[in-house]
């Protein structure tokens, strides 16, 4: 397993939310700033590197009909956990992300890693293989939340550029914003992928 | 069980019944142990993180006081998410601060911190949670929106937005989360009014 090209993976060729388009949701949910987008990226990170030690761990003792209800028991658990620390120990992060944390559950890039890639794989790969997707994940919300935060409110990880009465493309930070920024940004990686390969 | 495992070492447990129910009880057990335990491990934090953040906002919204209007809280007979913390200086009151909320937000529930000075005028507000649109509905939390109630006296301020033939000026594009808040502020208002008699027998006292 070549480090170089695992990272590339996940961050570039199989990059969850612009060449996979998995776990939008919280993409498009809370990437009204670069800092929640890191937050709810790191978050995701922390279940997915958990979950997939854990399921590459125990993988040859879940019976293959019951895998999916397994999985997302230890999904869920970790994710609770991630709550509940995050709740006691970064509580104005954990109230901006909200519900979102919770939903983590269902982002389909944790139980897609577990089903793919985990419970086919070693520790030691899929431990490698949750760090480079959850880091393509953060990476994707921290770019769509700059590009939405740098339009919408004119600042950048809560420091602002423009002057307060300066009028910016509320649109921005509003839902539909995150549709469009997040179209403009999938296009524009295309175009750039497109030319390397 | 563990003498069949290593035969298959690479193969994967039969999914025959008892192993499913097996194999998904341990997993859930061990799950629930884990959470159990990282429950009990944050939950003095969570607690301490909620009581800062009211000691935070009773801070800003009350007039300087030197006890722990925390400790001294208590509820609105009939409504038990409405709180009242009476703030003293030398077992003197000077003010009180109610704890209250509205549900004609946009999202959700909007909580204030409404503080009130000892002639029942109100001293500042603070807001605690919302989930208003950003860059419209949370302007609430800015001083141009917040600060026009300040050293306002509920009794003959109308606490309605102007398009509601009242004295507010409302956040522009954001009416509803304006109205939200002129009615959680009228809230608190009723509540203390309420209470106004057994404000006035502990004063004596």
């Amino acid at each position: 397993m070549n480090l170089k090209n695992e990272f590339v993976r996940g961050l570039i060729r199989e990059n969850a939310v612009f060449v996979l388009l998995l776990g939008m949701c919280p993409t498009l949910a809370v990437t009204g700033s670069a800092i929640n987008g890191m937050g709810m990226g790191l978050a995701s990170t922390a279940v997915l590197l958990g979950s997939n030690v854990v399921i590459s761990s125990i993988k040859n003792l879940i019976p293959d009909k019951v895998r999916i209800p397994a999985f997302i028991v230890v999904i869920a658990s970790f994710v609770q956990v991630i709550d509940l620390v995050m709740n006691a120990y970064t509580p104005d992060l954990h109230e901006q992300l909200g519900i979102f944390i919770p939903l983590i559950v269902v982002n389909c890039i944790i139980l897609g890693r577990a089903e793919a890639f985990a419970s086919k794989n070693g520790i030691l790969g899929s431990l490698i293989d949750g760090l480079v997707m959850g880091l393509g994940f953060t990476c994707s919300l921290v770019i769509l939340g700059s590009v939405r935060e740098v339009l919408g409110a004119g600042s950048i990880f809560g420091i602002k550029f423009v002057s307060a009465d300066a009028s910016t493309i509320l649109l921005f930070i509003l839902p539909p914003g995150a549709f469009i920024a997040l179209g403009f940004l999938i296009a524009a990686v295309n175009r750039l992928t497109r030319k390397r390969a | 069980m563990n003498s069949r495992d290593k035969k298959k070492e690479k193969k994967k447990l039969a999914s025959t019944f008892p192993n499913m129910v097996l194999v998904l009880t341990v997993i859930a057990a061990i799950s629930a142990l884990a959470l159990g335990f990282t429950y009990t491990a944050t939950k003095d934090a969570i607690a301490q993180v909620e009581v800062k953040r009211t000691l935070k906002a009773l801070g800003e919204v009350l007039p300087a006081f030197d006890n722990n209007p925390n400790d001294e809280k208590y509820m609105v007979e009939g409504d038990d998410d409405l709180q009242i913390y009476p703030a003293k200086t030398d077992d003197q009151p000077v003010g009180i601060a109610v704890k209250t909320y509205s549900d004609k937000g946009f999202n959700e529930r909007i909580w204030l911190m409404v503080g009130f000075d000892k002639d029942k005028k109100i001293n500042n507000i603070s807001v605690l949670k919302h989930k208003e649109t950003p860059g419209l509905g949370t302007k609430m939390k800015e001083p141009k929106f917040k600060d026009q109630f300040n050293g306002k006296d509920p009794a003959s301020y109308r606490l309605k937005v102007t398009k509601d033939s009242g004295d507010v000026d409302a956040i522009s594009a954001a009416t509803i989360s304006s109205r939200a808040f002129c009615d959680a502020v009228q809230r608190a208002y009723d509540a203390l009014s309420k209470e106004r008699k057994e404000v006035k027998d502990e004063s004596q006292k």
